[in-house]
C-alpha cells in the first residue's frame, strides 16, 4: 500500500496573510442570475486583493433587494441595513465616529434617486469618503417591479406600462454635486468591475459607481434598457480602465497621447486609455457632457467619468483628533472641573 | 395677587431662610454721576409699597436689541440678592413684531409665571394701548412720551420719558440710537424700582466684558435714564426692590444652555443637528463650549458638529455614531421630532444608542413655533410605528437640564437605546436661577462593549442575547479586530445572533426581551422626587417646567385654602414604582400636564392599577404661556371644595 505523503497544497492567501474564505459572506438569497450576486462577488474579491482586513470595513445599506446584499459578502465585517433611502446619514455617523474606518454603501436605484434623493445629494456634497455601489435596475424588486426614478423613458415593465418620466441619470449628478469619484459598470463586465473597484478602494473621497445589475424577474426582458441584452448591445466603455495597486510594480509604460494616468491616494494608479475623443476624467464639464450625449444616444456609457483626488474628505475637513472618537478616553472627553467652575462664574 | 407689602416673616424656598419683609426702607440708588445732591424720589410716605413682589413688563418689538437691556435689569436686581425670573414673549419672526420680556421680582422665591403686570415699560406703539389697558389698578408706566398713553387711564402711575432726545443726548450714532433707547430704560427703571446703580454698572460691564466701548457708551445712556428719572419724575407706584440675601452664589443659566453644558461634561463626541425653534440654541450654545473646551493641543477638536440636511439626516448621523461607538446627539422640536419617527423604531429594534433633546413647543404641525407645551409626551413615548418604547427624561429645572445632559449619554450606552430628553421652550429659552451646577461624580458608563480581548476569552458572542438576565445584550464596535467580533445591524427581524429571521418564536422572543429591558430601564432612570409630609389625602403629580407653578400653588393652596397636599415630580418615563406607591398612598391625585390631551394623565393611568385609575384627575394648561399657579390653585380648589 503506497503510502506517500500528500502535502496540502498551500492555500492562496493576500497581502495580509488572509484567504478569500475570510472574505465570504452569508449564502445569498436573492434571485439566480441576479445581477447584485455578482456585484458582491467583485468586492469581496477587491477588497481580497487590495489587502483590506475585513474588520477595518463597515458594510451600509438602506432597503431592497441591493440593500440586503451587505448580508452576503464580507461576513466579518461590520454590517448595517437601515432604512430606505437614509444610509447616506448613517454611513456619515459611523465614519464620524470612526473615521479609520473604510466604508462600502450598497444601494438600489429607488434607495437612492427615489426615496433617497434628499441625503445622497448630501452625502456627495460632504464627499464622505466611502464607497457608494448602486445596484441599477430601474426597478423596485421586493414590492414586485415598480419602476424606480433612474428607469429609462420609454422603457417598458412586463406587464406592458411605458415609463414616460425621464430618468435621473445618477452620475452627471454625482460630478456636479461633488463627489470625487464617478464611474458606471455591468455586473456582467467582470474586469471593468473588478478595476473599478480596487480603484474605488484606493481612493479618498465619495464613489459613485452606477453597476447596471440586471433584474432576471422583473426588467430582464425585451423593452427593458437594464436588461442583460440591452447592455450587452449598448454598453459603450468611455475608457478601457486599468489598475496598478501600490504594493505592486508599474511595469509598462503609458502613453499620455492616449491615456491617462491618475495617481490614487493610498499611491495606487489608475490608468484610463481614451477610448472616446475629447475624454478627460479630470474635466467636470466635459465629463457630465459626454455623459448626456450619450444618452441622447441611446447608449449607455460604462468607464470612469471623473476623478479629483485633490478634494478634501468631509471627515479630514472636519479637522478631529486622528484616533476614532468612538473610543477616547474619557480625560479627552470630559472636561475638568476647573472648567465648571469657570463657566459657573460666567453665568453668575 | 400677593400678601401686602406686610410685616410678616416669610420663608424662601429653596434657600431655608426666613426674611423679615418690612415695606419701609427706601435705599437711595446713585448713578455715581456727581448726582447725588439731585433730589430723591420723592414718594407719599403714606403710600402702600410692595418691595420685592411684583411683576415688571417690558413691552418692545423683536429684533430692537432690548434683550441685553433687560438682562442688565434682571441680573442687576438678582445681584440685589432678590430671586427673579425672566420670561422672554417672542413672536416666530425677525423683526418688527411685538416682544415682551417680564421680570418677575419674588422675595418669596417665586419663579413660575405670575400673569398679573406690575409696572410696565410701554416701548412698542403698536401694543401699548393694549397694553396699558390690561394693567390693572395702581400699576406703573414708563413710556415714551410721544405715545400719549397717560390719557388712556387715570388709575395708573404715568411716567412720561423723551426716549428719542435722551438717546440723541448719550451722542450715540443714529445707527445705534435705537439699541441705546433700551439702556435709557434701563436707567430710568433702576430709579424708579431702586435698584442699586452699583449693581447695574457692574452687570453691564460684565455683559460686555469683551467691548469695552461699548460699555461705556451703554452705561452713558443708562445713568442719563436714571438722571432724567431723578430730576422730572416724582415716584407714585408702591412697587421697589430692597437688597436681599437670597441669590448668593446662584447663577442664571437657560435651560439649553444648562443642557448643552451637560452634553460636553457627558463626552458627548457627535453632534448632528438641523435648526429649529426652540432648540437651536442647545447645539449653537454647545459649539461656542465645544471650542472653548475640547479643541486639543494641537488644535484638533476631540468631537464633530454637523449641521444635517433635515432631522432625518441628523438622527441618522446619531445613530450611525452610536452604532459606531461615539457618545451622540441631536436637539430639535416637534416638527423635526416628527420626521425622526422612522429612525426612532430602528433604535429601538436595533439597539442604538443616541441622544435625542427634544425642546417642546405647540402644535400640532408647526403650531405655534415661539410658545412652550409639554405636548410631545405620548408621541415620544411611543415614536415610531410597531410596538416601540422609549426612554424619557424629563427635567423640571435649568440645573436638571444640565444633569440629565450627562446621565442621557450613560442610560443610552447602557441601556443601548434612544434617549429622549424632554424640555421645553420655558425651561429652554427662558432664565432661571439655579444652584451652581455640580461636577459629575461618576465616571463615564459605556456599558457593555466587548473588546478583542473579551472575544478571545469568550470565543464569540451573540449580539442579542440576554446574558445578564437585565435583558440588555453585549455589544462590539466596528472595528474591533477579531474575526468574532462583526454583526449585522438591521431594522428587520433578527435572532439572538442578529441574523436575518422570520420565525414567530425569534420574533416574540426578542420583543419580550425589549420588554424587559424597559422594565430594567425604570430601575436605572432617575426616580421621582417627594415633596410633602407624604401623608396628605391630597397628591400632585407634575412634571419638567410645571415644577415652579406646583411649588407656588401648593403654597397658595394651604394659605388660601387650608389644603395641604403631597406632590410628586415625575422625572422619567418608564415610571418607577415610587409612582405607583403614591398613587396608592392617596385619595385624590392632580396630574398636571401643559398639554391639552392630558398625555401624562393618560401615560400613568395604562401603567397603574386600574383600581388607582379613578384617583386621577387631569389638569390641564395648553394657551402657549408658561404655567402659573394660579391655573392650578383655582381648579384644585374648586374640585376639592365641591367634594
Amino acid at each position: 500500500m503506497a503510502t506517500t505523503a500528500v502535502l496540502p497544497r498551500p492555500e492562496k492567501i493576500n497581502r495580509i496573510g488572509l484567504q478569500i474564505l475570510d472574505y465570504r459572506g452569508g449564502k445569498t438569497t436573492l434571485c439566480a442570475g441576479c445581477g447584485h450576486n455578482a456585484i458582491s462577488e467583485r468586492i469581496l474579491e477587491a477588497f481580497y486583493d487590495m489587502g483590506v482586513s475585513p474588520e477595518s470595513v463597515m458594510k451600509m445599506s438602506g432597503i431592497g433587494c441591493s440593500s440586503k446584499s451587505p448580508a452576503y459578502f464580507m461576513s466579518r465585517s461590520f454590517s448595517f441595513n437601515s432604512v430606505h433611502g437614509r444610509m447616506p446619514s448613517v454611513a456619515t455617523g459611523a465614519l464620524l465616529a470612526n473615521k479609520t474606518m473604510r466604508s462600502i454603501g450598497v444601494s438600489g436605484d429607488g434607495d437612492t434617486a427615489s426615496i433617497g434623493m434628499g441625503q445622497f445629494v448630501h452625502l456627495l456634497r460632504r464627499n464622505l469618503p466611502m464607497i457608494y455601489i448602486i445596484e441599477d435596475n430601474g426597478v423596485y424588486g421586493l414590492t414586485k417591479g415598480q419602476f424606480s426614478a433612474m428607469a429609462d423613458i420609454g422603457s417598458k415593465l412586463k406587464n406592458g406600462v411605458v415609463n414616460d418620466l425621464p430618468a435621473v441619470d445618477i452620475c452627471s449628478l454625482a460630478i456636479q454635486m461633488g463627489a470625487t469619484f464617478v464611474g458606471r459598470s455591468f455586473s456582467g463586465d467582470k474586469k471593468q468591475l473588478s478595476t473599478m473597484l480596487k480603484a474605488a478602494i484606493s481612493h479618498r473621497g465619495t464613489v459613485v459607481l452606477d453597476v447596471i445589475s440586471p433584474c432576471v424577474t422583473f426588467n430582464d426582458h425585451i423593452g427593458s434598457t437594464k436588461s442583460y441584452k440591452f447592455m450587452q448591445e449598448h454598453d459603450e466603455p468611455v475608457g478601457e480602465v486599468g489598475f496598478v495597486p501600490f504594493f505592486e510594480d508599474i511595469t509598462v509604460d503609458y502613453d499620455p497621447s492616449t491615456s491617462v494616468d491618475v495617481r490614487l491616494h493610498d499611491g495606487s494608479s489608475l490608468r484610463l486609455r481614451k477610448l472616446h475623443e475629447g475624454y478627460d476624467p479630470a474635466d467636470k464639464t466635459e465629463a457630465v457632457r459626454m455623459l448626456m450625449d450619450s444618452h441622447h444616444k441611446g447608449e449607455c456609457l460604462t468607464g470612469v467619468f471623473y476623478v479629483d483626488t485633490q478634494k478634501p474628505d468631509f471627515t479630514s475637513m472636519l479637522n478631529m483628533v486622528d484616533e476614532p472618537l468612538a473610543t477616547l478616553p474619557e480625560e479627552r472627553t470630559r472636561p475638568g472641573r476647573h472648567v465648571l467652575t469657570e463657566l459657573m462664574e460666567q453665568y453668575s | 395677587m400677593n400678601l401686602a407689602a406686610g410685616i410678616i416673616p416669610v420663608f424662601i424656598p429653596g434657600t431655608g431662610r426666613t426674611v423679615r419683609v418690612e415695606g419701609t426702607n427706601f435705599p437711595m440708588t446713585s448713578s455715581n454721576l456727581g448726582v447725588q445732591s439731585l433730589a430723591a424720589p420723592a414718594s407719599d410716605p403714606s403710600a402702600k409699597q410692595i418691595v420685592n413682589d411684583f411683576s415688571i413688563q417690558i413691552a418692545t418689538v423683536n429684533g430692537s436689541g432690548s434683550q441685553s437691556a433687560n438682562n442688565v435689569l434682571l441680573r442687576s436686581i438678582f445681584r440685589m440678592g432678590i430671586p427673579v425670573s425672566g420670561k422672554n414673549l417672542f413672536p416666530s419672526n425677525i423683526a418688527g413684531l411685538p416682544t415682551w420680556y417680564t421680570i418677575r421680582v419674588s422675595k418669596f422665591g417665586w419663579v413660575a409665571r405670575n400673569p398679573d403686570i406690575d409696572f410696565l415699560i410701554a416701548m412698542n406703539a403698536e401694543t401699548a394701548r393694549e397694553d396699558v389697558l390690561a394693567l390693572h389698578p395702581g400699576a406703573g408706566v414708563i413710556y415714551d412720551e410721544t405715545l400719549n398713553l397717560s390719557e388712556l387711564r387715570t388709575d395708573l402711575t404715568f411716567y412720561p420719558v423723551p426716549f428719542d432726545k435722551l438717546a440723541a443726548a448719550t451722542g450715540a450714532d443714529a445707527k445705534i440710537r435705537k439699541l441705546v433707547k433700551n439702556m435709557v430704560y434701563v436707567g430710568v427703571a433702576a430709579h424708579l424700582l431702586s435698584i442699586d446703580m452699583e449693581w447695574v454698572e457692574k452687570t453691564v460691564r460684565k455683559q460686555f466684558s469683551t467691548k469695552p466701548k461699548a460699555a461705556e457708551l451703554n452705561l452713558n445712556a443708562v445713568r442719563i435714564g436714571f438722571d432724567h428719572a431723578a430730576t422730572m419724575l416724582i415716584k407714585q407706584d408702591p412697587y421697589l426692590v430692597e437688597a436681599m440675601n437670597a441669590t448668593e452664589g446662584k447663577i442664571i443659566i437657560d435651560g439649553n444652555a444648562a443642557a448643552a453644558m451637560g452634553a460636553m461634561f457627558a463626552g458627548v463626541t457627535v453632534v448632528a443637528w438641523y435648526p429649529i425653534t426652540p432648540s437651536s440654541s442647545v447645539v449653537e450654545e454647545l459649539i461656542d463650549y465645544m471650542k472653548d473646551y475640547r479643541i486639543e493641543e494641537d488644535g484638533k477638536a476631540s468631537f464633530a458638529v454637523v449641521q444635517a440636511e433635515d432631522e432625518l439626516a441628523a438622527i441618522g448621523m446619531v445613530l450611525g455614531a452610536g452604532w459606531a461607538g461615539a457618545r451622540s446627539m441631536t436637539a430639535s422640536s416637534g416638527p423635526g421630532i416628527s420626521l425622526m419617527a422612522e429612525f426612532a423604531g430602528l433604535g429601538y429594534y436595533a439597539e442604538l444608542p443616541g441622544v435625542i433633546f427634544d425642546i417642546q413647543r405647540i402644535g400640532p404641525s408647526t403650531g405655534l413655533p415661539t410658545r412652550t407645551s409639554q405636548g410631545d409626551l405620548m408621541f415620544v413615548a411611543g415614536l415610531s410605528h410597531g410596538d416601540t418604547k422609549h426612554v424619557i427624561l424629563l427635567p423640571g429645572s435649568v440645573k436638571e437640564c444640565y444633569e440629565f445632559g450627562i446621565e442621557a449619554f450613560n442610560l443610552a450606552e447602557m441601556l443601548q437605546t434612544p434617549v429622549f430628553v424632554l424640555s421645553d421652550l420655558d425651561l429652554g429659552m427662558n432664565n432661571w436661577m439655579s444652584e451652581p451646577f455640580e461636577y459629575p461624580d461618576k465616571p463615564i458608563n459605556r456599558g457593555k462593549v466587548l473588546t478583542a480581548e473579551d472575544l478571545t476569552r469568550l470565543g464569540g458572542f451573540a449580539r442579542y442575547k440576554d446574558v445578564d438576565g437585565d435583558a440588555i445584550p453585549y455589544r462590539t464596535l466596528p472595528g474591533t479586530e477579531h474575526p468574532a467580533a462583526s454583526y449585522f445591524t438591521r431594522g428587520t427581524g433578527h435572532n439572538e445572533k442578529a441574523t436575518y429571521s422570520e420565525r414567530p418564536d425569534d420574533y416574540e422572543n426578542n420583543m419580550n426581551r425589549l420588554a424587559r429591558k424597559f422594565d430594567t430601564a425604570r430601575t436605572l432612570v432617575p426616580g421621582p422626587v417627594l415633596e410633602g409630609t407624604g401623608s396628605e389625602k391630597v397628591g400632585i403629580i407634575a412634571f419638567g417646567s410645571s415644577h415652579f407653578a406646583v411649588a407656588e400653588s401648593r403654597d397658595q393652596l394651604v394659605r388660601e385654602h387650608g389644603l395641604a397636599t403631597d406632590y410628586l415630580r415625575i422625572r422619567a418615563f418608564p415610571f418607577s414604582t415610587e409612582m405607583h406607591d403614591f398613587i396608592a398612598k392617596h385619595e385624590r391625585v392632580y396630574v398636571v400636564d401643559q398639554n391639552r390631551d392630558s398625555q401624562m394623565f393618560n401615560l400613568i393611568k395604562m401603567d397603574i392599577d386600574a383600581a388607582d385609575v379613578i384617583k386621577l384627575h387631569s389638569i390641564r394648561h395648553f394657551d402657549g404661556m408658561p404655567l402659573d399657579a394660579r391655573s392650578l390653585t383655582t381648579p384644585i380648589a374648586a374640585h376639592e371644595g365641591a367634594r
